[in-house]
């Protein structure tokens, strides 16, 4: 193990450029490691966003030699090949600076996406009891701890070619909710998720599913609805 | 096009594209068979003349073609060239019917 790293980092917006920093080589090390040894002790102008530390809270992802990481999770050892670490913020977001990228387009999917829980019950009404074998159960939960990082979405060459494309993440949350024997949105949620921006227009290239820090697979979840759709459309019901 | 046309457009394409499955193996094999003993072009159009199973299955091979074609195309004009709407629909219209006519002129030529 060589003492040093050399690191190229994304600077500026959408028009930066990468800049070299040599950063001191630790046991165990992860990216987020690196991008923070940057910030405080080589350049403290240096933007960047993390929270939890310890892959809950979705918010490090980064492109990583151009792949998508959690960076808090993503030791170097398993990146730094051929002695090169490039850092650059998530690909099919605006950047806003440095390493920032806006990931606002991207939760506004989930919305238009109707990925809001909707139940027929209140407070007043006894907890809902779902059987945790139920086949409906089961999918929700391959599917329901997705936190929200933007790696998939990143990852997806759908989005890239078509920026309307509600993307694997706010797609996956859909599918969890239309699994979801609580919820009364039904047909008005499979309506927002058909057609050309939605579930019609993945490719099922399963980058996200290669690329998710959770190990779920998005791929299956829009293949679900897919069907889904069709099955609506053809009841009449779309 | 709305939610619901663009379901519509999607079943189809699958459903043509199961139907292709189908065709494309009966006819490679066909293809492969045919040529085994050397058959001439005479003896081909012999079979395939007058034959109402032949022209059948080649008249849904075409209409297989022709819905699944310009749908992938659909896709592909969008995602690669940024062409949507109303225009690119109807040129894909025009398209299909190209291909079923050609398609069909020769299923007939091998059939008449």
């Amino acid at each position: 193990m060589s003492a040093t790293l050399n690191v190229s980092v994304w600077r500026g917006g959408a028009d930066g450029a990468y800049r070299d920093y040599e950063v001191p080589r630790h046991e165990s090390q992860t990216v987020l490691d690196v991008v923070t040894h940057i910030q405080r002790a080589l350049d403290p102008t240096l933007a960047y966003r993390y929270a939890c530390r310890v892959g809950m809270c979705g918010s490090c992802a980064m492109t990583v030699n151009g792949a998508p990481r959690w960076t808090c999770r993503t030791h170097v050892d398993k990146v730094y090949k051929n002695r090169k670490l490039e850092i650059a913020p998530l690909r099919n977001l605006p950047v806003i600076r440095d390493l920032v990228a806006d990931m606002r387009e991207f939760f506004d999917k989930w919305a238009r996406a109707r990925g809001q829980f909707r139940g027929a019950r209140t407070k007043a009404d006894d907890f809902a009891r779902v059987a945790p074998g139920s086949e409906a159960r089961k999918l929700v939960d391959a599917a329901i701890e997705c936190i929200g990082c933007g790696v998939c979405y990143s990852a997806c060459d759908v989005v890239a070619a078509i920026p309307e494309y509600l993307g694997p993440a706010a797609l996956n949350r859909a599918w969890t909710l239309a699994k979801d024997e609580r919820d009364t949105l039904g047909v008005d949620r499979l309506r927002a998720v058909a057609g050309d921006a939605g579930c019609h227009a993945c490719h099922t290239h399963m980058s996200c599913t290669e690329r998710c820090p959770k190990g779920l697979s998005p791929t299956a979840g829009i293949s679900g609805l897919k069907r889904a759709v069709a099955g609506a459309a053809l009841r009449g019901e779309l | 096009m709305n939610p619901r046309g663009e379901t519509y457009l999607w079943i189809a394409q699958r459903a043509s594209a199961a139907v292709l499955g189908l065709c494309v193996l009966v006819h490679l094999a066909t293809i492969i068979y045919a040529v085994q003993g050397g058959l001439t072009g005479a003896e081909i159009l012999a079979r395939t003349r007058g034959n109402a199973g032949w022209l059948a299955f080649y008249a849904i091979f075409v209409a297989a073609v022709a819905v699944h074609a310009p749908i992938g195309l659909r896709s592909v004009l969008a995602e690669w060239l940024g062409w949507r709407g109303r225009g690119r629909d109807a040129a894909l219209v025009a398209f299909a019917l190209i291909l079923a006519g050609l398609g069909m002129r020769a299923v007939l030529g091998v059939y008449a």
